[in-house]
């Protein structure tokens, strides 16, 4: 008989790490997938900051990988998932956090992917009772079934709490090599990543995803109310884990880089947007989203001002660029006192 | 052995790992692929995602914020 093949979801994080693992010791190919949503938690958003800096910039899918040794396919759902968050069939968690509809997508996903490269299961490192809306005893049945994976779907760590699948009645995987982990302690997780010799791993899941943050999740709510439409493309998305967004007026907001690190992230879109910067003073790039008239661009450019080491003079320069023409002002730096705390998204 | 390249800069990681790996798949066993990319985290995402996928990085270097990256395509089965 050929060795089986399996492909595990790999998000970064402990739980896919052992539930791969757990089945490599079975004996089965594993290779990983690991799906980018453009809300992916990535290191190196943070990285473009400067203090963060000196963190390391890893990509923890990649690194699981690599401890693992097996392949790690990274596939691009940015267009696709547009729908999960825009329409979730079973809602949102705390925050715009689509979870259920998102295991449900991307175990699809990867139910089609073991269909297209000759594959027969899939593995999941999820456990019962761990996650407040995906990973509960009533919805893992809904995401094997809505996803079409039935029973090609295999959790290693809870298989036990669980109906017999696929590779376990067939005998691929021994059933009593699995896992009956349940709950939200992370103490059975721990113990066996000791147990195969793992020290170093990424913090449990929940922290991957932008849409389980509150304030990010304001910031998406705010863009499509600014729209009139619940819609988005991936510039949209990464501009919103960059920089300070200030709402002073409904019809525009500004993006205010905090560091010279997301200063020249903020440089790479300058074209697309009106942009500001001070020309007397050190201080930020701003970009400016909206449709503004004369007063708007005043107000702008004195929130610059109060962002600038000119916050105390009496006067900033401010550089305006748009629509391909720059123009220069002096203003007043707006004080403190006049930047209503409701402005900050 | 043929030599192409590919522009992955002012996006951030995955994404030039994942646009990396889909030029790759298009080439054959032993072409060489110019990387050009922003990302800082690429400097070791685009090396850890050669590594195990069986690729060769030939060079690395960076010139200001530009990192270039050569790899040569591995016969990855």
């Amino acid at each position: 008989m050929s060795q089986r093949k399996a492909v595990a979801l790999i998000s970064g994080g402990l739980d896919s790490l052992l539930a791969a693992r757990v089945i490599m010791e079975q004996g089965i190919h594993v290779e990983g997938i690991n799906f980018f949503t453009g809300f992916c938690v990535e290191g190196h958003t943070h990285a473009i900051r400067n203090q963060d800096k000196a963190k390391p910039k890893r990509n923890n899918a990649l690194w699981v990988a690599e401890q693992l040794g097996i392949k790690l396919h990274i596939v691009d759902i940015i267009e696709e998932y547009k729908d999960v968050v825009i329409n979730p069939k079973h809602g949102y968690g705390a925050n715009l956090n689509p979870c259920l509809d998102c295991k449900v997508f991307m175990v699809g996903k990867a139910r089609e992917w073991i269909e297209a490269h000759g594959f027969d299961f899939i593995l999941t490192g999820e456990v019962i009772g761990q996650r407040p809306k995906s990973q509960r005893a009533d919805t893992m049945p809904v995401v094997a079934h809505e996803s079409g994976a039935e029973d090609l779907l295999l959790r290693p760590l809870c298989a036990k709490n669980l109906p017999e699948t696929l590779p376990e009645r067939e005998g691929w995987v021994d059933r009593e090599r699995l896992y009956d982990f349940s709950g939200r302690s992370r103490k059975p997780q721990m113990a066996l990543a000791r147990q195969f010799g793992f020290e170093d791993y990424a913090q449990p899941a929940g922290g991957c995803c932008f849409l389980t943050d509150r304030q990010y999740s304001t910031k998406l709510a705010d863009l499509w109310q600014a729209r009139g439409e619940r819609r988005y493309e991936l510039d949209d998305i990464m501009l919103l884990k960059v920089g300070r967004h200030i709402r002073p007026r409904s019809n525009f907001k500004l993006i205010i880089g905090r560091d010279e690190g997301e200063n020249n992230f903020l440089e790479g879109y300058r074209k697309q947007f009106t942009h500001l910067r001070s020309t007397s003073h050190k201080g930020p790039l701003v970009l400016l989203d909206g449709e503004v008239d004369d007063a708007d661009l005043e107000l702008a450019a004195r929130l610059l001002g109060r962002f600038s080491q000119g916050r105390d003079a009496s006067e900033v320069e401010v550089e305006i660029n748009r629509n391909g023409e720059t123009a220069t002002r002096r203003v007043r730096p707006l004080p403190p006192d006049e930047i209503r705390q409701d402005w900050y998204l | 052995m043929s030599e192409h390249t590919l522009d992955a800069r002012n996006i951030l990681c995955p994404l030039p790992v994942i646009r990396t790996q889909d030029a790759i798949a298009e080439l054959d066993p032993g072409d060489v692929l110019h990387v050009s990319c922003t990302d800082p985290g690429a400097i070791n995402d685009i090396p850890t995602w050669c590594r195990i996928n069986g690729h060769e990085v030939l060079d690395i270097e960076q010139d200001g914020r530009e990192i270039r990256i050569s790899v040569k395509v591995g016969s990855t089965g």
